[in-house]
């Protein structure tokens, strides 16, 4: 009888796989997973559950018995509220048959942005620090992930200079959100201007990742790249229902491009997605139905909460500027000699604090940690208190 | 209604300095402005929102829709300064609708709340008829959720 050999799992796997290192976010995770004790300022979305009349209206559609699939594309009616709301945000028109995809969050639809347009070796710009899928979606993709770093002295607005010295013969996407996630950075306007005529006149694609953007305050208004003279016709507008209105679970999100882009996109989603669950959707028409009236008192309980998060970090020594958007807010803690990883461990294990270190969202983030001020305002207010007697303890210890 | 009262109504124990901070306005501004919304009656006090079932009060709480024949030169005034004056009238409201006035009665027991309402509110000869409600569980109040099932808590970190 011939030796049974034993069977290397591992080396089964796929060799594009193994360029994808761990998420630093898992990481953390597995540290603070079943903890009772701590305050979380470790998570991406908002406190609060999503506004009732949008839970009301899937629990009258499966009371209804809607439990079906949809068409690929998403509820026409969804379609045609994404297609209104857009009109209403972003001033660019989008026709719901033809340039409209619903996807299960803006997480599918980033993946099948890439996946749609990417040939083996092109190249992908996109800022750093970032949100954590966007190297890993387009390594998955065969692309080549081209992280450009926006710094802590500019506020990590992203310089179109600097975009400029990463533009090669084999790049062909550049991907932007603005708000960001980890910092809360928002773009100025001049900036963003000069990276939509480097699109132009490079010929590049861009992928505008939106989910933050109607949580901007002190009255900004939000100004999209797709609003750009050459953009719309060569942008893939990406945004969801996650963050705005609270519904981070219901994995809902949409693509707005031109035809031929959505089409690929839906090519892709139609064989690996079928459709976006339609419970889902039918909360969705409600949530685009009422529009602001839904999460404008959210937006202004985040502004008042990152005024209140701002000015303790900054009384306590830790530099942080003050973010115009998203809920999170980006502080350096290099003043307590500890890196943002050392610093979100320590913090963890002696104040019973969870924030992410910045090293999570790209190599730039290194000496920041991330906060999440939409957290309960009494419990923010504890997790402050908490990090102020540690940082007078780290400062005091390097002193 | 202005920002700051949504505030002081959601969490009246909010300094002014926490105010401040929020608002983006100074402490000194937010005082002035406190002081002023009591000084014009607009703040009227403050309490602290308490779930009843879990205290070892063993009170009853009763509605109590009453039908006056209005007065005049009054109208339903007076008689509904007069019967807010009772202690145990917690709330007193005009109606529109089947009936005039919503009396708020809270009373040591079901035959405390009769006597009142048999003692104090029919015998005036305004009253039509009175009906009396006893609250039996309180799922709402004041704004706040009671007796909701637990739920699995949230991830402690998500990206
Ligand atoms: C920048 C950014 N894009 C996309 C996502 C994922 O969104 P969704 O829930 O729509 O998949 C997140 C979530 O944290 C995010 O921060």
């Amino acid at each position: 009888m011939s030796h049974p050999r034993k069977l290397d799992l591992e080396s089964k796997l796929s060799t594009q796989l193994s360029g994808i290192p761990r998420s630093g976010i898992r990481d953390f995770f597995e540290l603070v997973i079943g903890r009772s004790d701590v305050i979380s300022l470790g998570v991406g979305e908002p406190d609060k559950p999503t506004p009732w009349p949008i839970r009301e209206a899937a629990i009258r559609s499966l009371e209804k018995g809607q439990t079906s699939y949809t068409s690929n594309l998403g509820l026409e009616s969804l379609r045609i509220g994404i297609s209104k709301y857009v009109e209403e945000h972003f001033r660019v028109s989008y026709d719901p048959k033809t340039e409209i995809l619903v996807t299960v969050g803006v997480s599918e639809a980033l993946d099948l942005a890439f996946r749609a347009v990417l040939n083996p070796g092109d190249e992908v710009i996109f800022h750093q620090p970032c949100y954590v899928s966007y190297g890993p979606s387009i390594t998955m993709a065969y692309g080549v992930p081209v992280p450009v770093n926006t710094r802590l002295e500019d506020n990590f607005a992203l310089k179109a200079s600097d975009v400029e010295k990463a533009i090669t013969s084999r790049t062909k996407v550049i991907a932007l959100n603005f708000p960001t996630n980890p910092t809360g950075a928002v773009e100025p306007p001049e900036e963003l201007e000069k990276i939509a005529a480097l699109c132009v006149k490079h010929d590049l694609l861009c992928f505008t990742d939106e989910i933050y953007s109607e949580l901007l305050y002190d009255g900004a208004k939000h100004k999209s790249i797709v609003e750009y003279p050459g953009m719309r016709e060569r942008t893939v507008l990406l945004h969801g229902f996650s963050k705005a209105f609270a519904m981070t679970g219901w994995r809902l999100g949409y693509a707005c491009a031109p035809a031929p882009l959505r089409e690929a996109m839906m090519k892709i989603h139609q064989y690996c997605m079928l459709c976006a669950p339609i419970m889902s959707q039918m909360a969705g028409v409600e949530a685009l139905r009422l529009g602001a009236e839904a999460y404008e008192g959210m937006r202004q309980s985040y502004e008042e909460r990152r005024n209140f998060v701002v000015k303790r970090l900054n009384e306590m020594g830790l530099h942080c500027f003050n973010p115009g958007g998203a809920f999170y807010v980006f502080p350096d803690v290099s003043s307590t000699g500890l890196t943002g990883r050392e610093f979100a461990l320590k913090l963890l294990e002696e104040q019973s604090v969870a924030v992410v270190p910045g090293d999570a969202f790209g190599p730039s983030g290194e000496l920041c940690v991330r906060c999440c001020y939409a957290t309960a305002p009494d419990l923010l207010e504890k997790a402050m208190d908490g990090m102020a007697a540690f940082v007078a303890k780290y400062r005091k210890a390097g002193a | 209604m202005e920002r700051l009262l949504e505030l002081l109504k959601e969490n009246a124990r909010l300094s002014a300095g926490d105010i401040a901070t929020r608002l983006g306005i100074t402490e000194a501004e937010v005082a002035a402005r406190i002081a002023a919304l009591e000084k014009e009656g607009v703040i009227l006090g403050y309490h602290a929102v308490v779930d009843r079932e879990k205290t070892d009060h063993s009170g009853v709480t009763a509605f109590i829709e009453v039908r006056i024949t209005p007065e005049s030169g009054g109208g339903f005034d007076r008689f509904a300064r007069r019967v807010s004056q009772y202690e145990q009238v917690r709330g007193c409201y005009l109606m529109s609708g089947a009936y005039d006035l919503a009396v708020v009665v809270e009373g040591k027991d079901l035959y405390d709340v009769a006597r009142f309402v048999a003692e104090k509110l029919s015998t005036l000869d305004v009253v039509l008829s009175t009906a009396t409600h006893f609250q039996l569980r309180t799922y709402k109040h004041d704004g706040f959720m009671l007796n909701t099932p637990p739920t699995d808590g949230p991830l402690l970190v998500s990206p």
